[in-house]
């Protein structure tokens, strides 16, 4: 290749991204420019049009490679439901963020950290308890019947390690040993085997709770940061087909009878797939409301998101992780705060996203803890880790009533300090699984049948 | 007759050297799987074993300023220190088991807060990386950065804290769910491990002794027996427990051989590691036909970035590469948690994507001069680029069936060549071995 020639395409395809039209076509089969008015339609004849070239194998012409997510997104029905979790990692202490103001054992068992008992909002459902004042998103969505809090969720004997209890949140089940993810055995039920749109975690390596046997799912950092042109390099004149080929490599070995062979080539396929399934989302996305802003990558993950909901992607599940360090051991005010401040400002904007775009009613979004904190504080200003937490679902087909109920800090902490919890996070996960993604909770979930089940959909 | 481990006995050539090369270090350089194959299985597997040189080759790592590395201060750099070892070493076993042992013993400077007492802990374990289990285990107890990660420093007789000793047996040495152990041996061994002290403050790490003041020197119980145990004692208890030996051959097979270990294999590693040493062990495994005849394995990151450098003969002269390893899944003196790294699941669509990004760079814009405009040509040229691995002939015929097409289109031979270097380094031939 010669270098003009590089520099050229390099400043055209530059020139015109920032102009927000999206690329040209430099090769045939890249995607064509994004339209701001795309219709789900038209997304979606646009990613079957990135079919890989199969350079005359035949072997390899019964993979239909990228076929398999604009089949999924066609074969969907207009109203596929999603859900989305989304985890505030540490432990977040649900005492400050829905806090017992009416409770005189709280202020004493807190003396320098308890909020003020005339600060954030009333919680209408229950009058010993305050949102806090950085969580007025969420308030906003609960007045508007649009939350529904778990304000003691956990587990009995609750395990007090992060890694344990965020495995057992992850895998559904109080198991060391469970290598899936509760998310992925539900995918892995309801899943296709070429569509790993379906269960997408935007992270840096895969959500455990994605974790399936046969099913790809897809790991990537938002919608518009899976693009494959190298830091720091000026882009191959090939790189497109460049790509498509190692698919086509990756397709051949993903049928091995070699299981180390077979893991790589599915990952080079997975990664077309997804690269092919977000199409011109690598040029970037338009979003109708305003995300706060940030320097943590969580609000501009979710704004794509809601974009990739809207343009009729075929998900079915997405895990992403809240900002914010939740693990409050020392002057808690400060991470809790910003953290809690970000998160619950982007909730309240991802919402409104989807309400603009007219697709809220086929979303729920998840959002969950491995535990909560000690009742009483520290020496340092903080918290240690305790056991029953919070979770919230957020959605517009929602009842809007809280599952279980605050078990007071006067008579709801347990011999170590702890707050008890009053609903099982299992219970909570088959409740979604049977009335939001109807499926069978109790082949999903170890001992399914025996969590009690909460109605949580109008 | 007592069970002895099998032995492979089918061929031994570039194929089973590569293999042996890539898991028992960082993959070959070019020639060297040929050469090594030459020395048969025994005398091939000594090679790594017995090293008798350990010293590096080629000149000392740089970024991309020329300026030399600063393992114990800069961010990222204590991650290239030890790449750069992985790429220069002539004892590649060793420097692979100061690998697994970081694995084994999963320390993160996330929990230490402080390079330099990382790089001591990982020379601790380069020490006795071929040498004996016991010898280490009492050293990784009271290491400093192990003292603050599982806070041993915080174990007071009178607030026990059992951390260490609880992953002690779960994870180091007896394993859990296997009936070896319970939670009243738990307590009691974070009571036998109490006293040790020292921390690091705005960056400046204070001396790690045992204080006798805040040791508990009364009885305690575990695994049954009874006396005033130290933390001496409740390492040799754990070495000596029934379960131990099973534990350590099972644990070491799964960092080389995917497949589970058979029941008279597992006997006969067991008998081998009698006084507690590795070699021995180790031997039997890279010897075993499970190691040749099995499945592949795919390689962990920091594997794949330092076997490709190697194969291009290229030496630390960036510092590129750190981010480029934790986005693609493993920062070394990161791990995740006290578990490791879980071997299971390096590939997913992000990893994928930053072990692209890392062939890439190791590639970068260097491209022929001249490339003939013949497929087969060029797909032997691209591997040979990466000095002739092997590359199974359906990943073959898949190049060449590229390189004529995009010949077709008239794109000019070299552009091609190199399009076919960033595939083959990509291939799912080089990412497991």
């Amino acid at each position: 290749m010669s270098c003009r020639d590089c520099t050229r395409t390099d400043l055209l395809r530059r020139a015109v991204a920032e102009a927000g039209r999206g690329l040209p076509e430099i090769e045939p089969g890249m995607p064509l420019p994004a339209g701001t008015g795309m219709t789900r339609r038209d997304f979606v004849s646009r990613t079957a049009g990135l079919a890989l070239a199969v350079y005359g194998g035949s072997a390899l012409s019964r993979f239909a490679l990228d076929d398999g997510i604009a089949a999924a997104a066609a074969g969907q029905p207009a109203n596929q439901k999603v859900l989305v979790s989304v985890f505030l990692a540490g432990g977040i202490d649900s005492l400050s963020v829905l806090f017992p103001a009416g409770d005189p054992l709280y202020y004493s068992l807190r003396p320098n950290i308890a909020v003020g008992q005339t600060q954030g909002t009333p919680f209408a459902e229950d009058s010993r308890l305050r949102w806090h004042p950085t969580a007025g998103g969420l308030s906003t969505l609960h007045s508007e019947g649009k939350v529904s809090v778990v304000p003691a969720i956990g587990y009995s004997n609750s395990d007090q390690s992060h890694f344990t209890s965020r495995h057992y949140w992850e895998v559904g089940a109080t198991d060391r040993g469970l290598r899936t993810g509760w998310l992925g055995r539900y995918l892995d039920r309801v899943g296709t085997i070429d569509n790993p749109l379906q269960g997408l975690s935007f992270d840096t390596t895969l959500q455990p709770a994605l974790a399936t046997v046969k099913m790809p799912v897809a790991t990537l950092l938002a919608a518009d940061q899976y693009t494959f042109a190298p830091p720091g390099l000026t882009a191959h004149p090939l790189e497109a087909s460049m790509f498509q080929e190692a698919a086509n490599i990756g397709a051949a070995h993903a049928v091995s009878s070699d299981a180390g062979l077979a893991t790589a080539g599915k990952a080079a396929l997975a990664s077309h797939h997804l690269a092919a399934g977000l199409g011109a989302f690598a040029y970037g996305f338009k979003t109708p409301v305003p995300y706060p802003s940030s320097t943590d990558p969580f609000p501009h993950r979710m704004a794509g998101l809601a974009a990739m909901i809207a343009a009729g992607l075929p998900l079915r599940v997405a895990t992403i992780t809240s900002p914010g360090h939740f693990d409050t051991h020392a002057t808690q005010a400060t991470a809790f705060n910003s953290g809690l401040q970000l998160t619950s400002d982007t909730l309240l904007a991802f919402q409104r996203d989807l309400e603009s775009r007219g697709v809220a009613d086929r979303v729920l979004v998840h959002v969950w803890s491995e535990f909560g904190r000690r009742g009483g504080e520290n020496a340092s200003a903080g918290t240690d880790h305790g056991s029953a937490g919070i979770g919230f679902l957020i959605g517009t087909r929602l009842k809007g009533q809280q599952l279980g109920s605050f078990p007071g800090v006067t008579g709801g902490l347990d011999g170590s300090g702890n707050l008890r919890s009053t609903a099982d996070y299992r219970g909570v996960y088959a409740s979604i699984l049977e009335q939001w993604l109807d499926a069978d909770a109790n082949s999903i979930l170890p001992g399914g049948a025996g969590f009690q089940r909460y109605s949580l959909l109008k | 007759m007592a069970a002895t481990a099998p032995i492979y006995t089918g061929p031994f050539g570039k194929l089973q050297a590569e293999r042996l090369y890539w898991r028992a270090g960082f993959g070959p350089r070019q020639g060297d799987a040929e050469k090594l194959s030459k020395l048969g299985l025994a005398g091939a597997v000594k090679w790594f074993t017995r090293p008798t040189d350990t010293g590096l080759l080629g000149p000392d790592p740089h970024d991309e300023k020329g300026r030399a590395l600063a393992p114990a201060d800069a961010v990222g750099h204590d991650h290239l220190w030890w790449l750069d070892r992985m790429v220069r070493t002539k004892a590649p076993l060793a420097e692979r088991m100061t690998l697994v042992w970081h694995d084994w013993f999963a320390t993160s400077n996330q929990g230490v807060g402080q390079q330099q007492l990382m790089l001591n802990q990982n020379q601790l374990f380069r020490q006795n990386a071929l040498g004996s289990f016991a010898t280490m285990l009492l050293a990784v107890t009271t290491d400093p950065a192990m003292l603050i990660w599982l806070n041993g420093n915080q174990n007071i007789k009178t607030r026990p804290n059992e951390n260490y000793g609880r992953e002690l047996m779960e994870l180091f040495t007896l394993g859990a769910e296997r009936g070896a152990y319970t939670e009243t041996d738990v307590r009691e061994q974070a009571r036998a491990l109490t006293g040790w002290t020292g921390s690091v403050t705005k960056g400046v790490p204070s001396a790690f002794v045992l204080d006798p003041t805040r040791h508990d020197s009364t009885n305690k119980t575990i695994f049954g027996q009874t006396g005033n145990f130290g933390w001496q004692e409740a390492c040799q208890l754990c070495l000596g427990h029934a379960m131990h030996p099973s534990f350590f051959v099972s644990k070491l097979w799964s960092y080389f051989i995917p497949t589970p270990i058979d029941a008279t294999t597992l006997k006969a590693l067991q008998r081998l590691y009698s006084d507690r040493q590795i070699v021995p062990v180790l031997e039997a495994i890279l010897q075993h036909p499970d190691f040749y005849n099995g499945p592949r394995m795919v390689k962990p990151p920091i594997v794949f970035n330092a076997g490709l450098l190697r194969m291009r003969a290229r030496w630390i002269d960036t510092s590129v590469w750190w981010s480029l390893c934790q986005a693609a899944g493993q920062q070394l003196f990161y791990p995740p948690d006290v578990s490791g790294w879980d071997d299971t699941r390096w590939l997913d669509t992000a990893t994928f994507r930053s072990r692209w990004f890392i062939a890439a760079l190791v590639q970068g814009a260097s491209s022929p001069k001249t490339s003939p405009a013949d497929p087969a040509k060029l797909v032997e040229r691209s591997i040979q680029y990466w000095g002739f691995p092997t590359v199974s002939a359906q990943t073959q015929t898949l190049l060449a069936a590229f390189a004529k097409a995009q010949l077709a289109r008239n794109q000019a031979p070299a552009t091609v060549e190199t399009a076919m270097r960033r595939l083959v380094a990509t291939s799912p031939d080089l990412q497991t071995a």
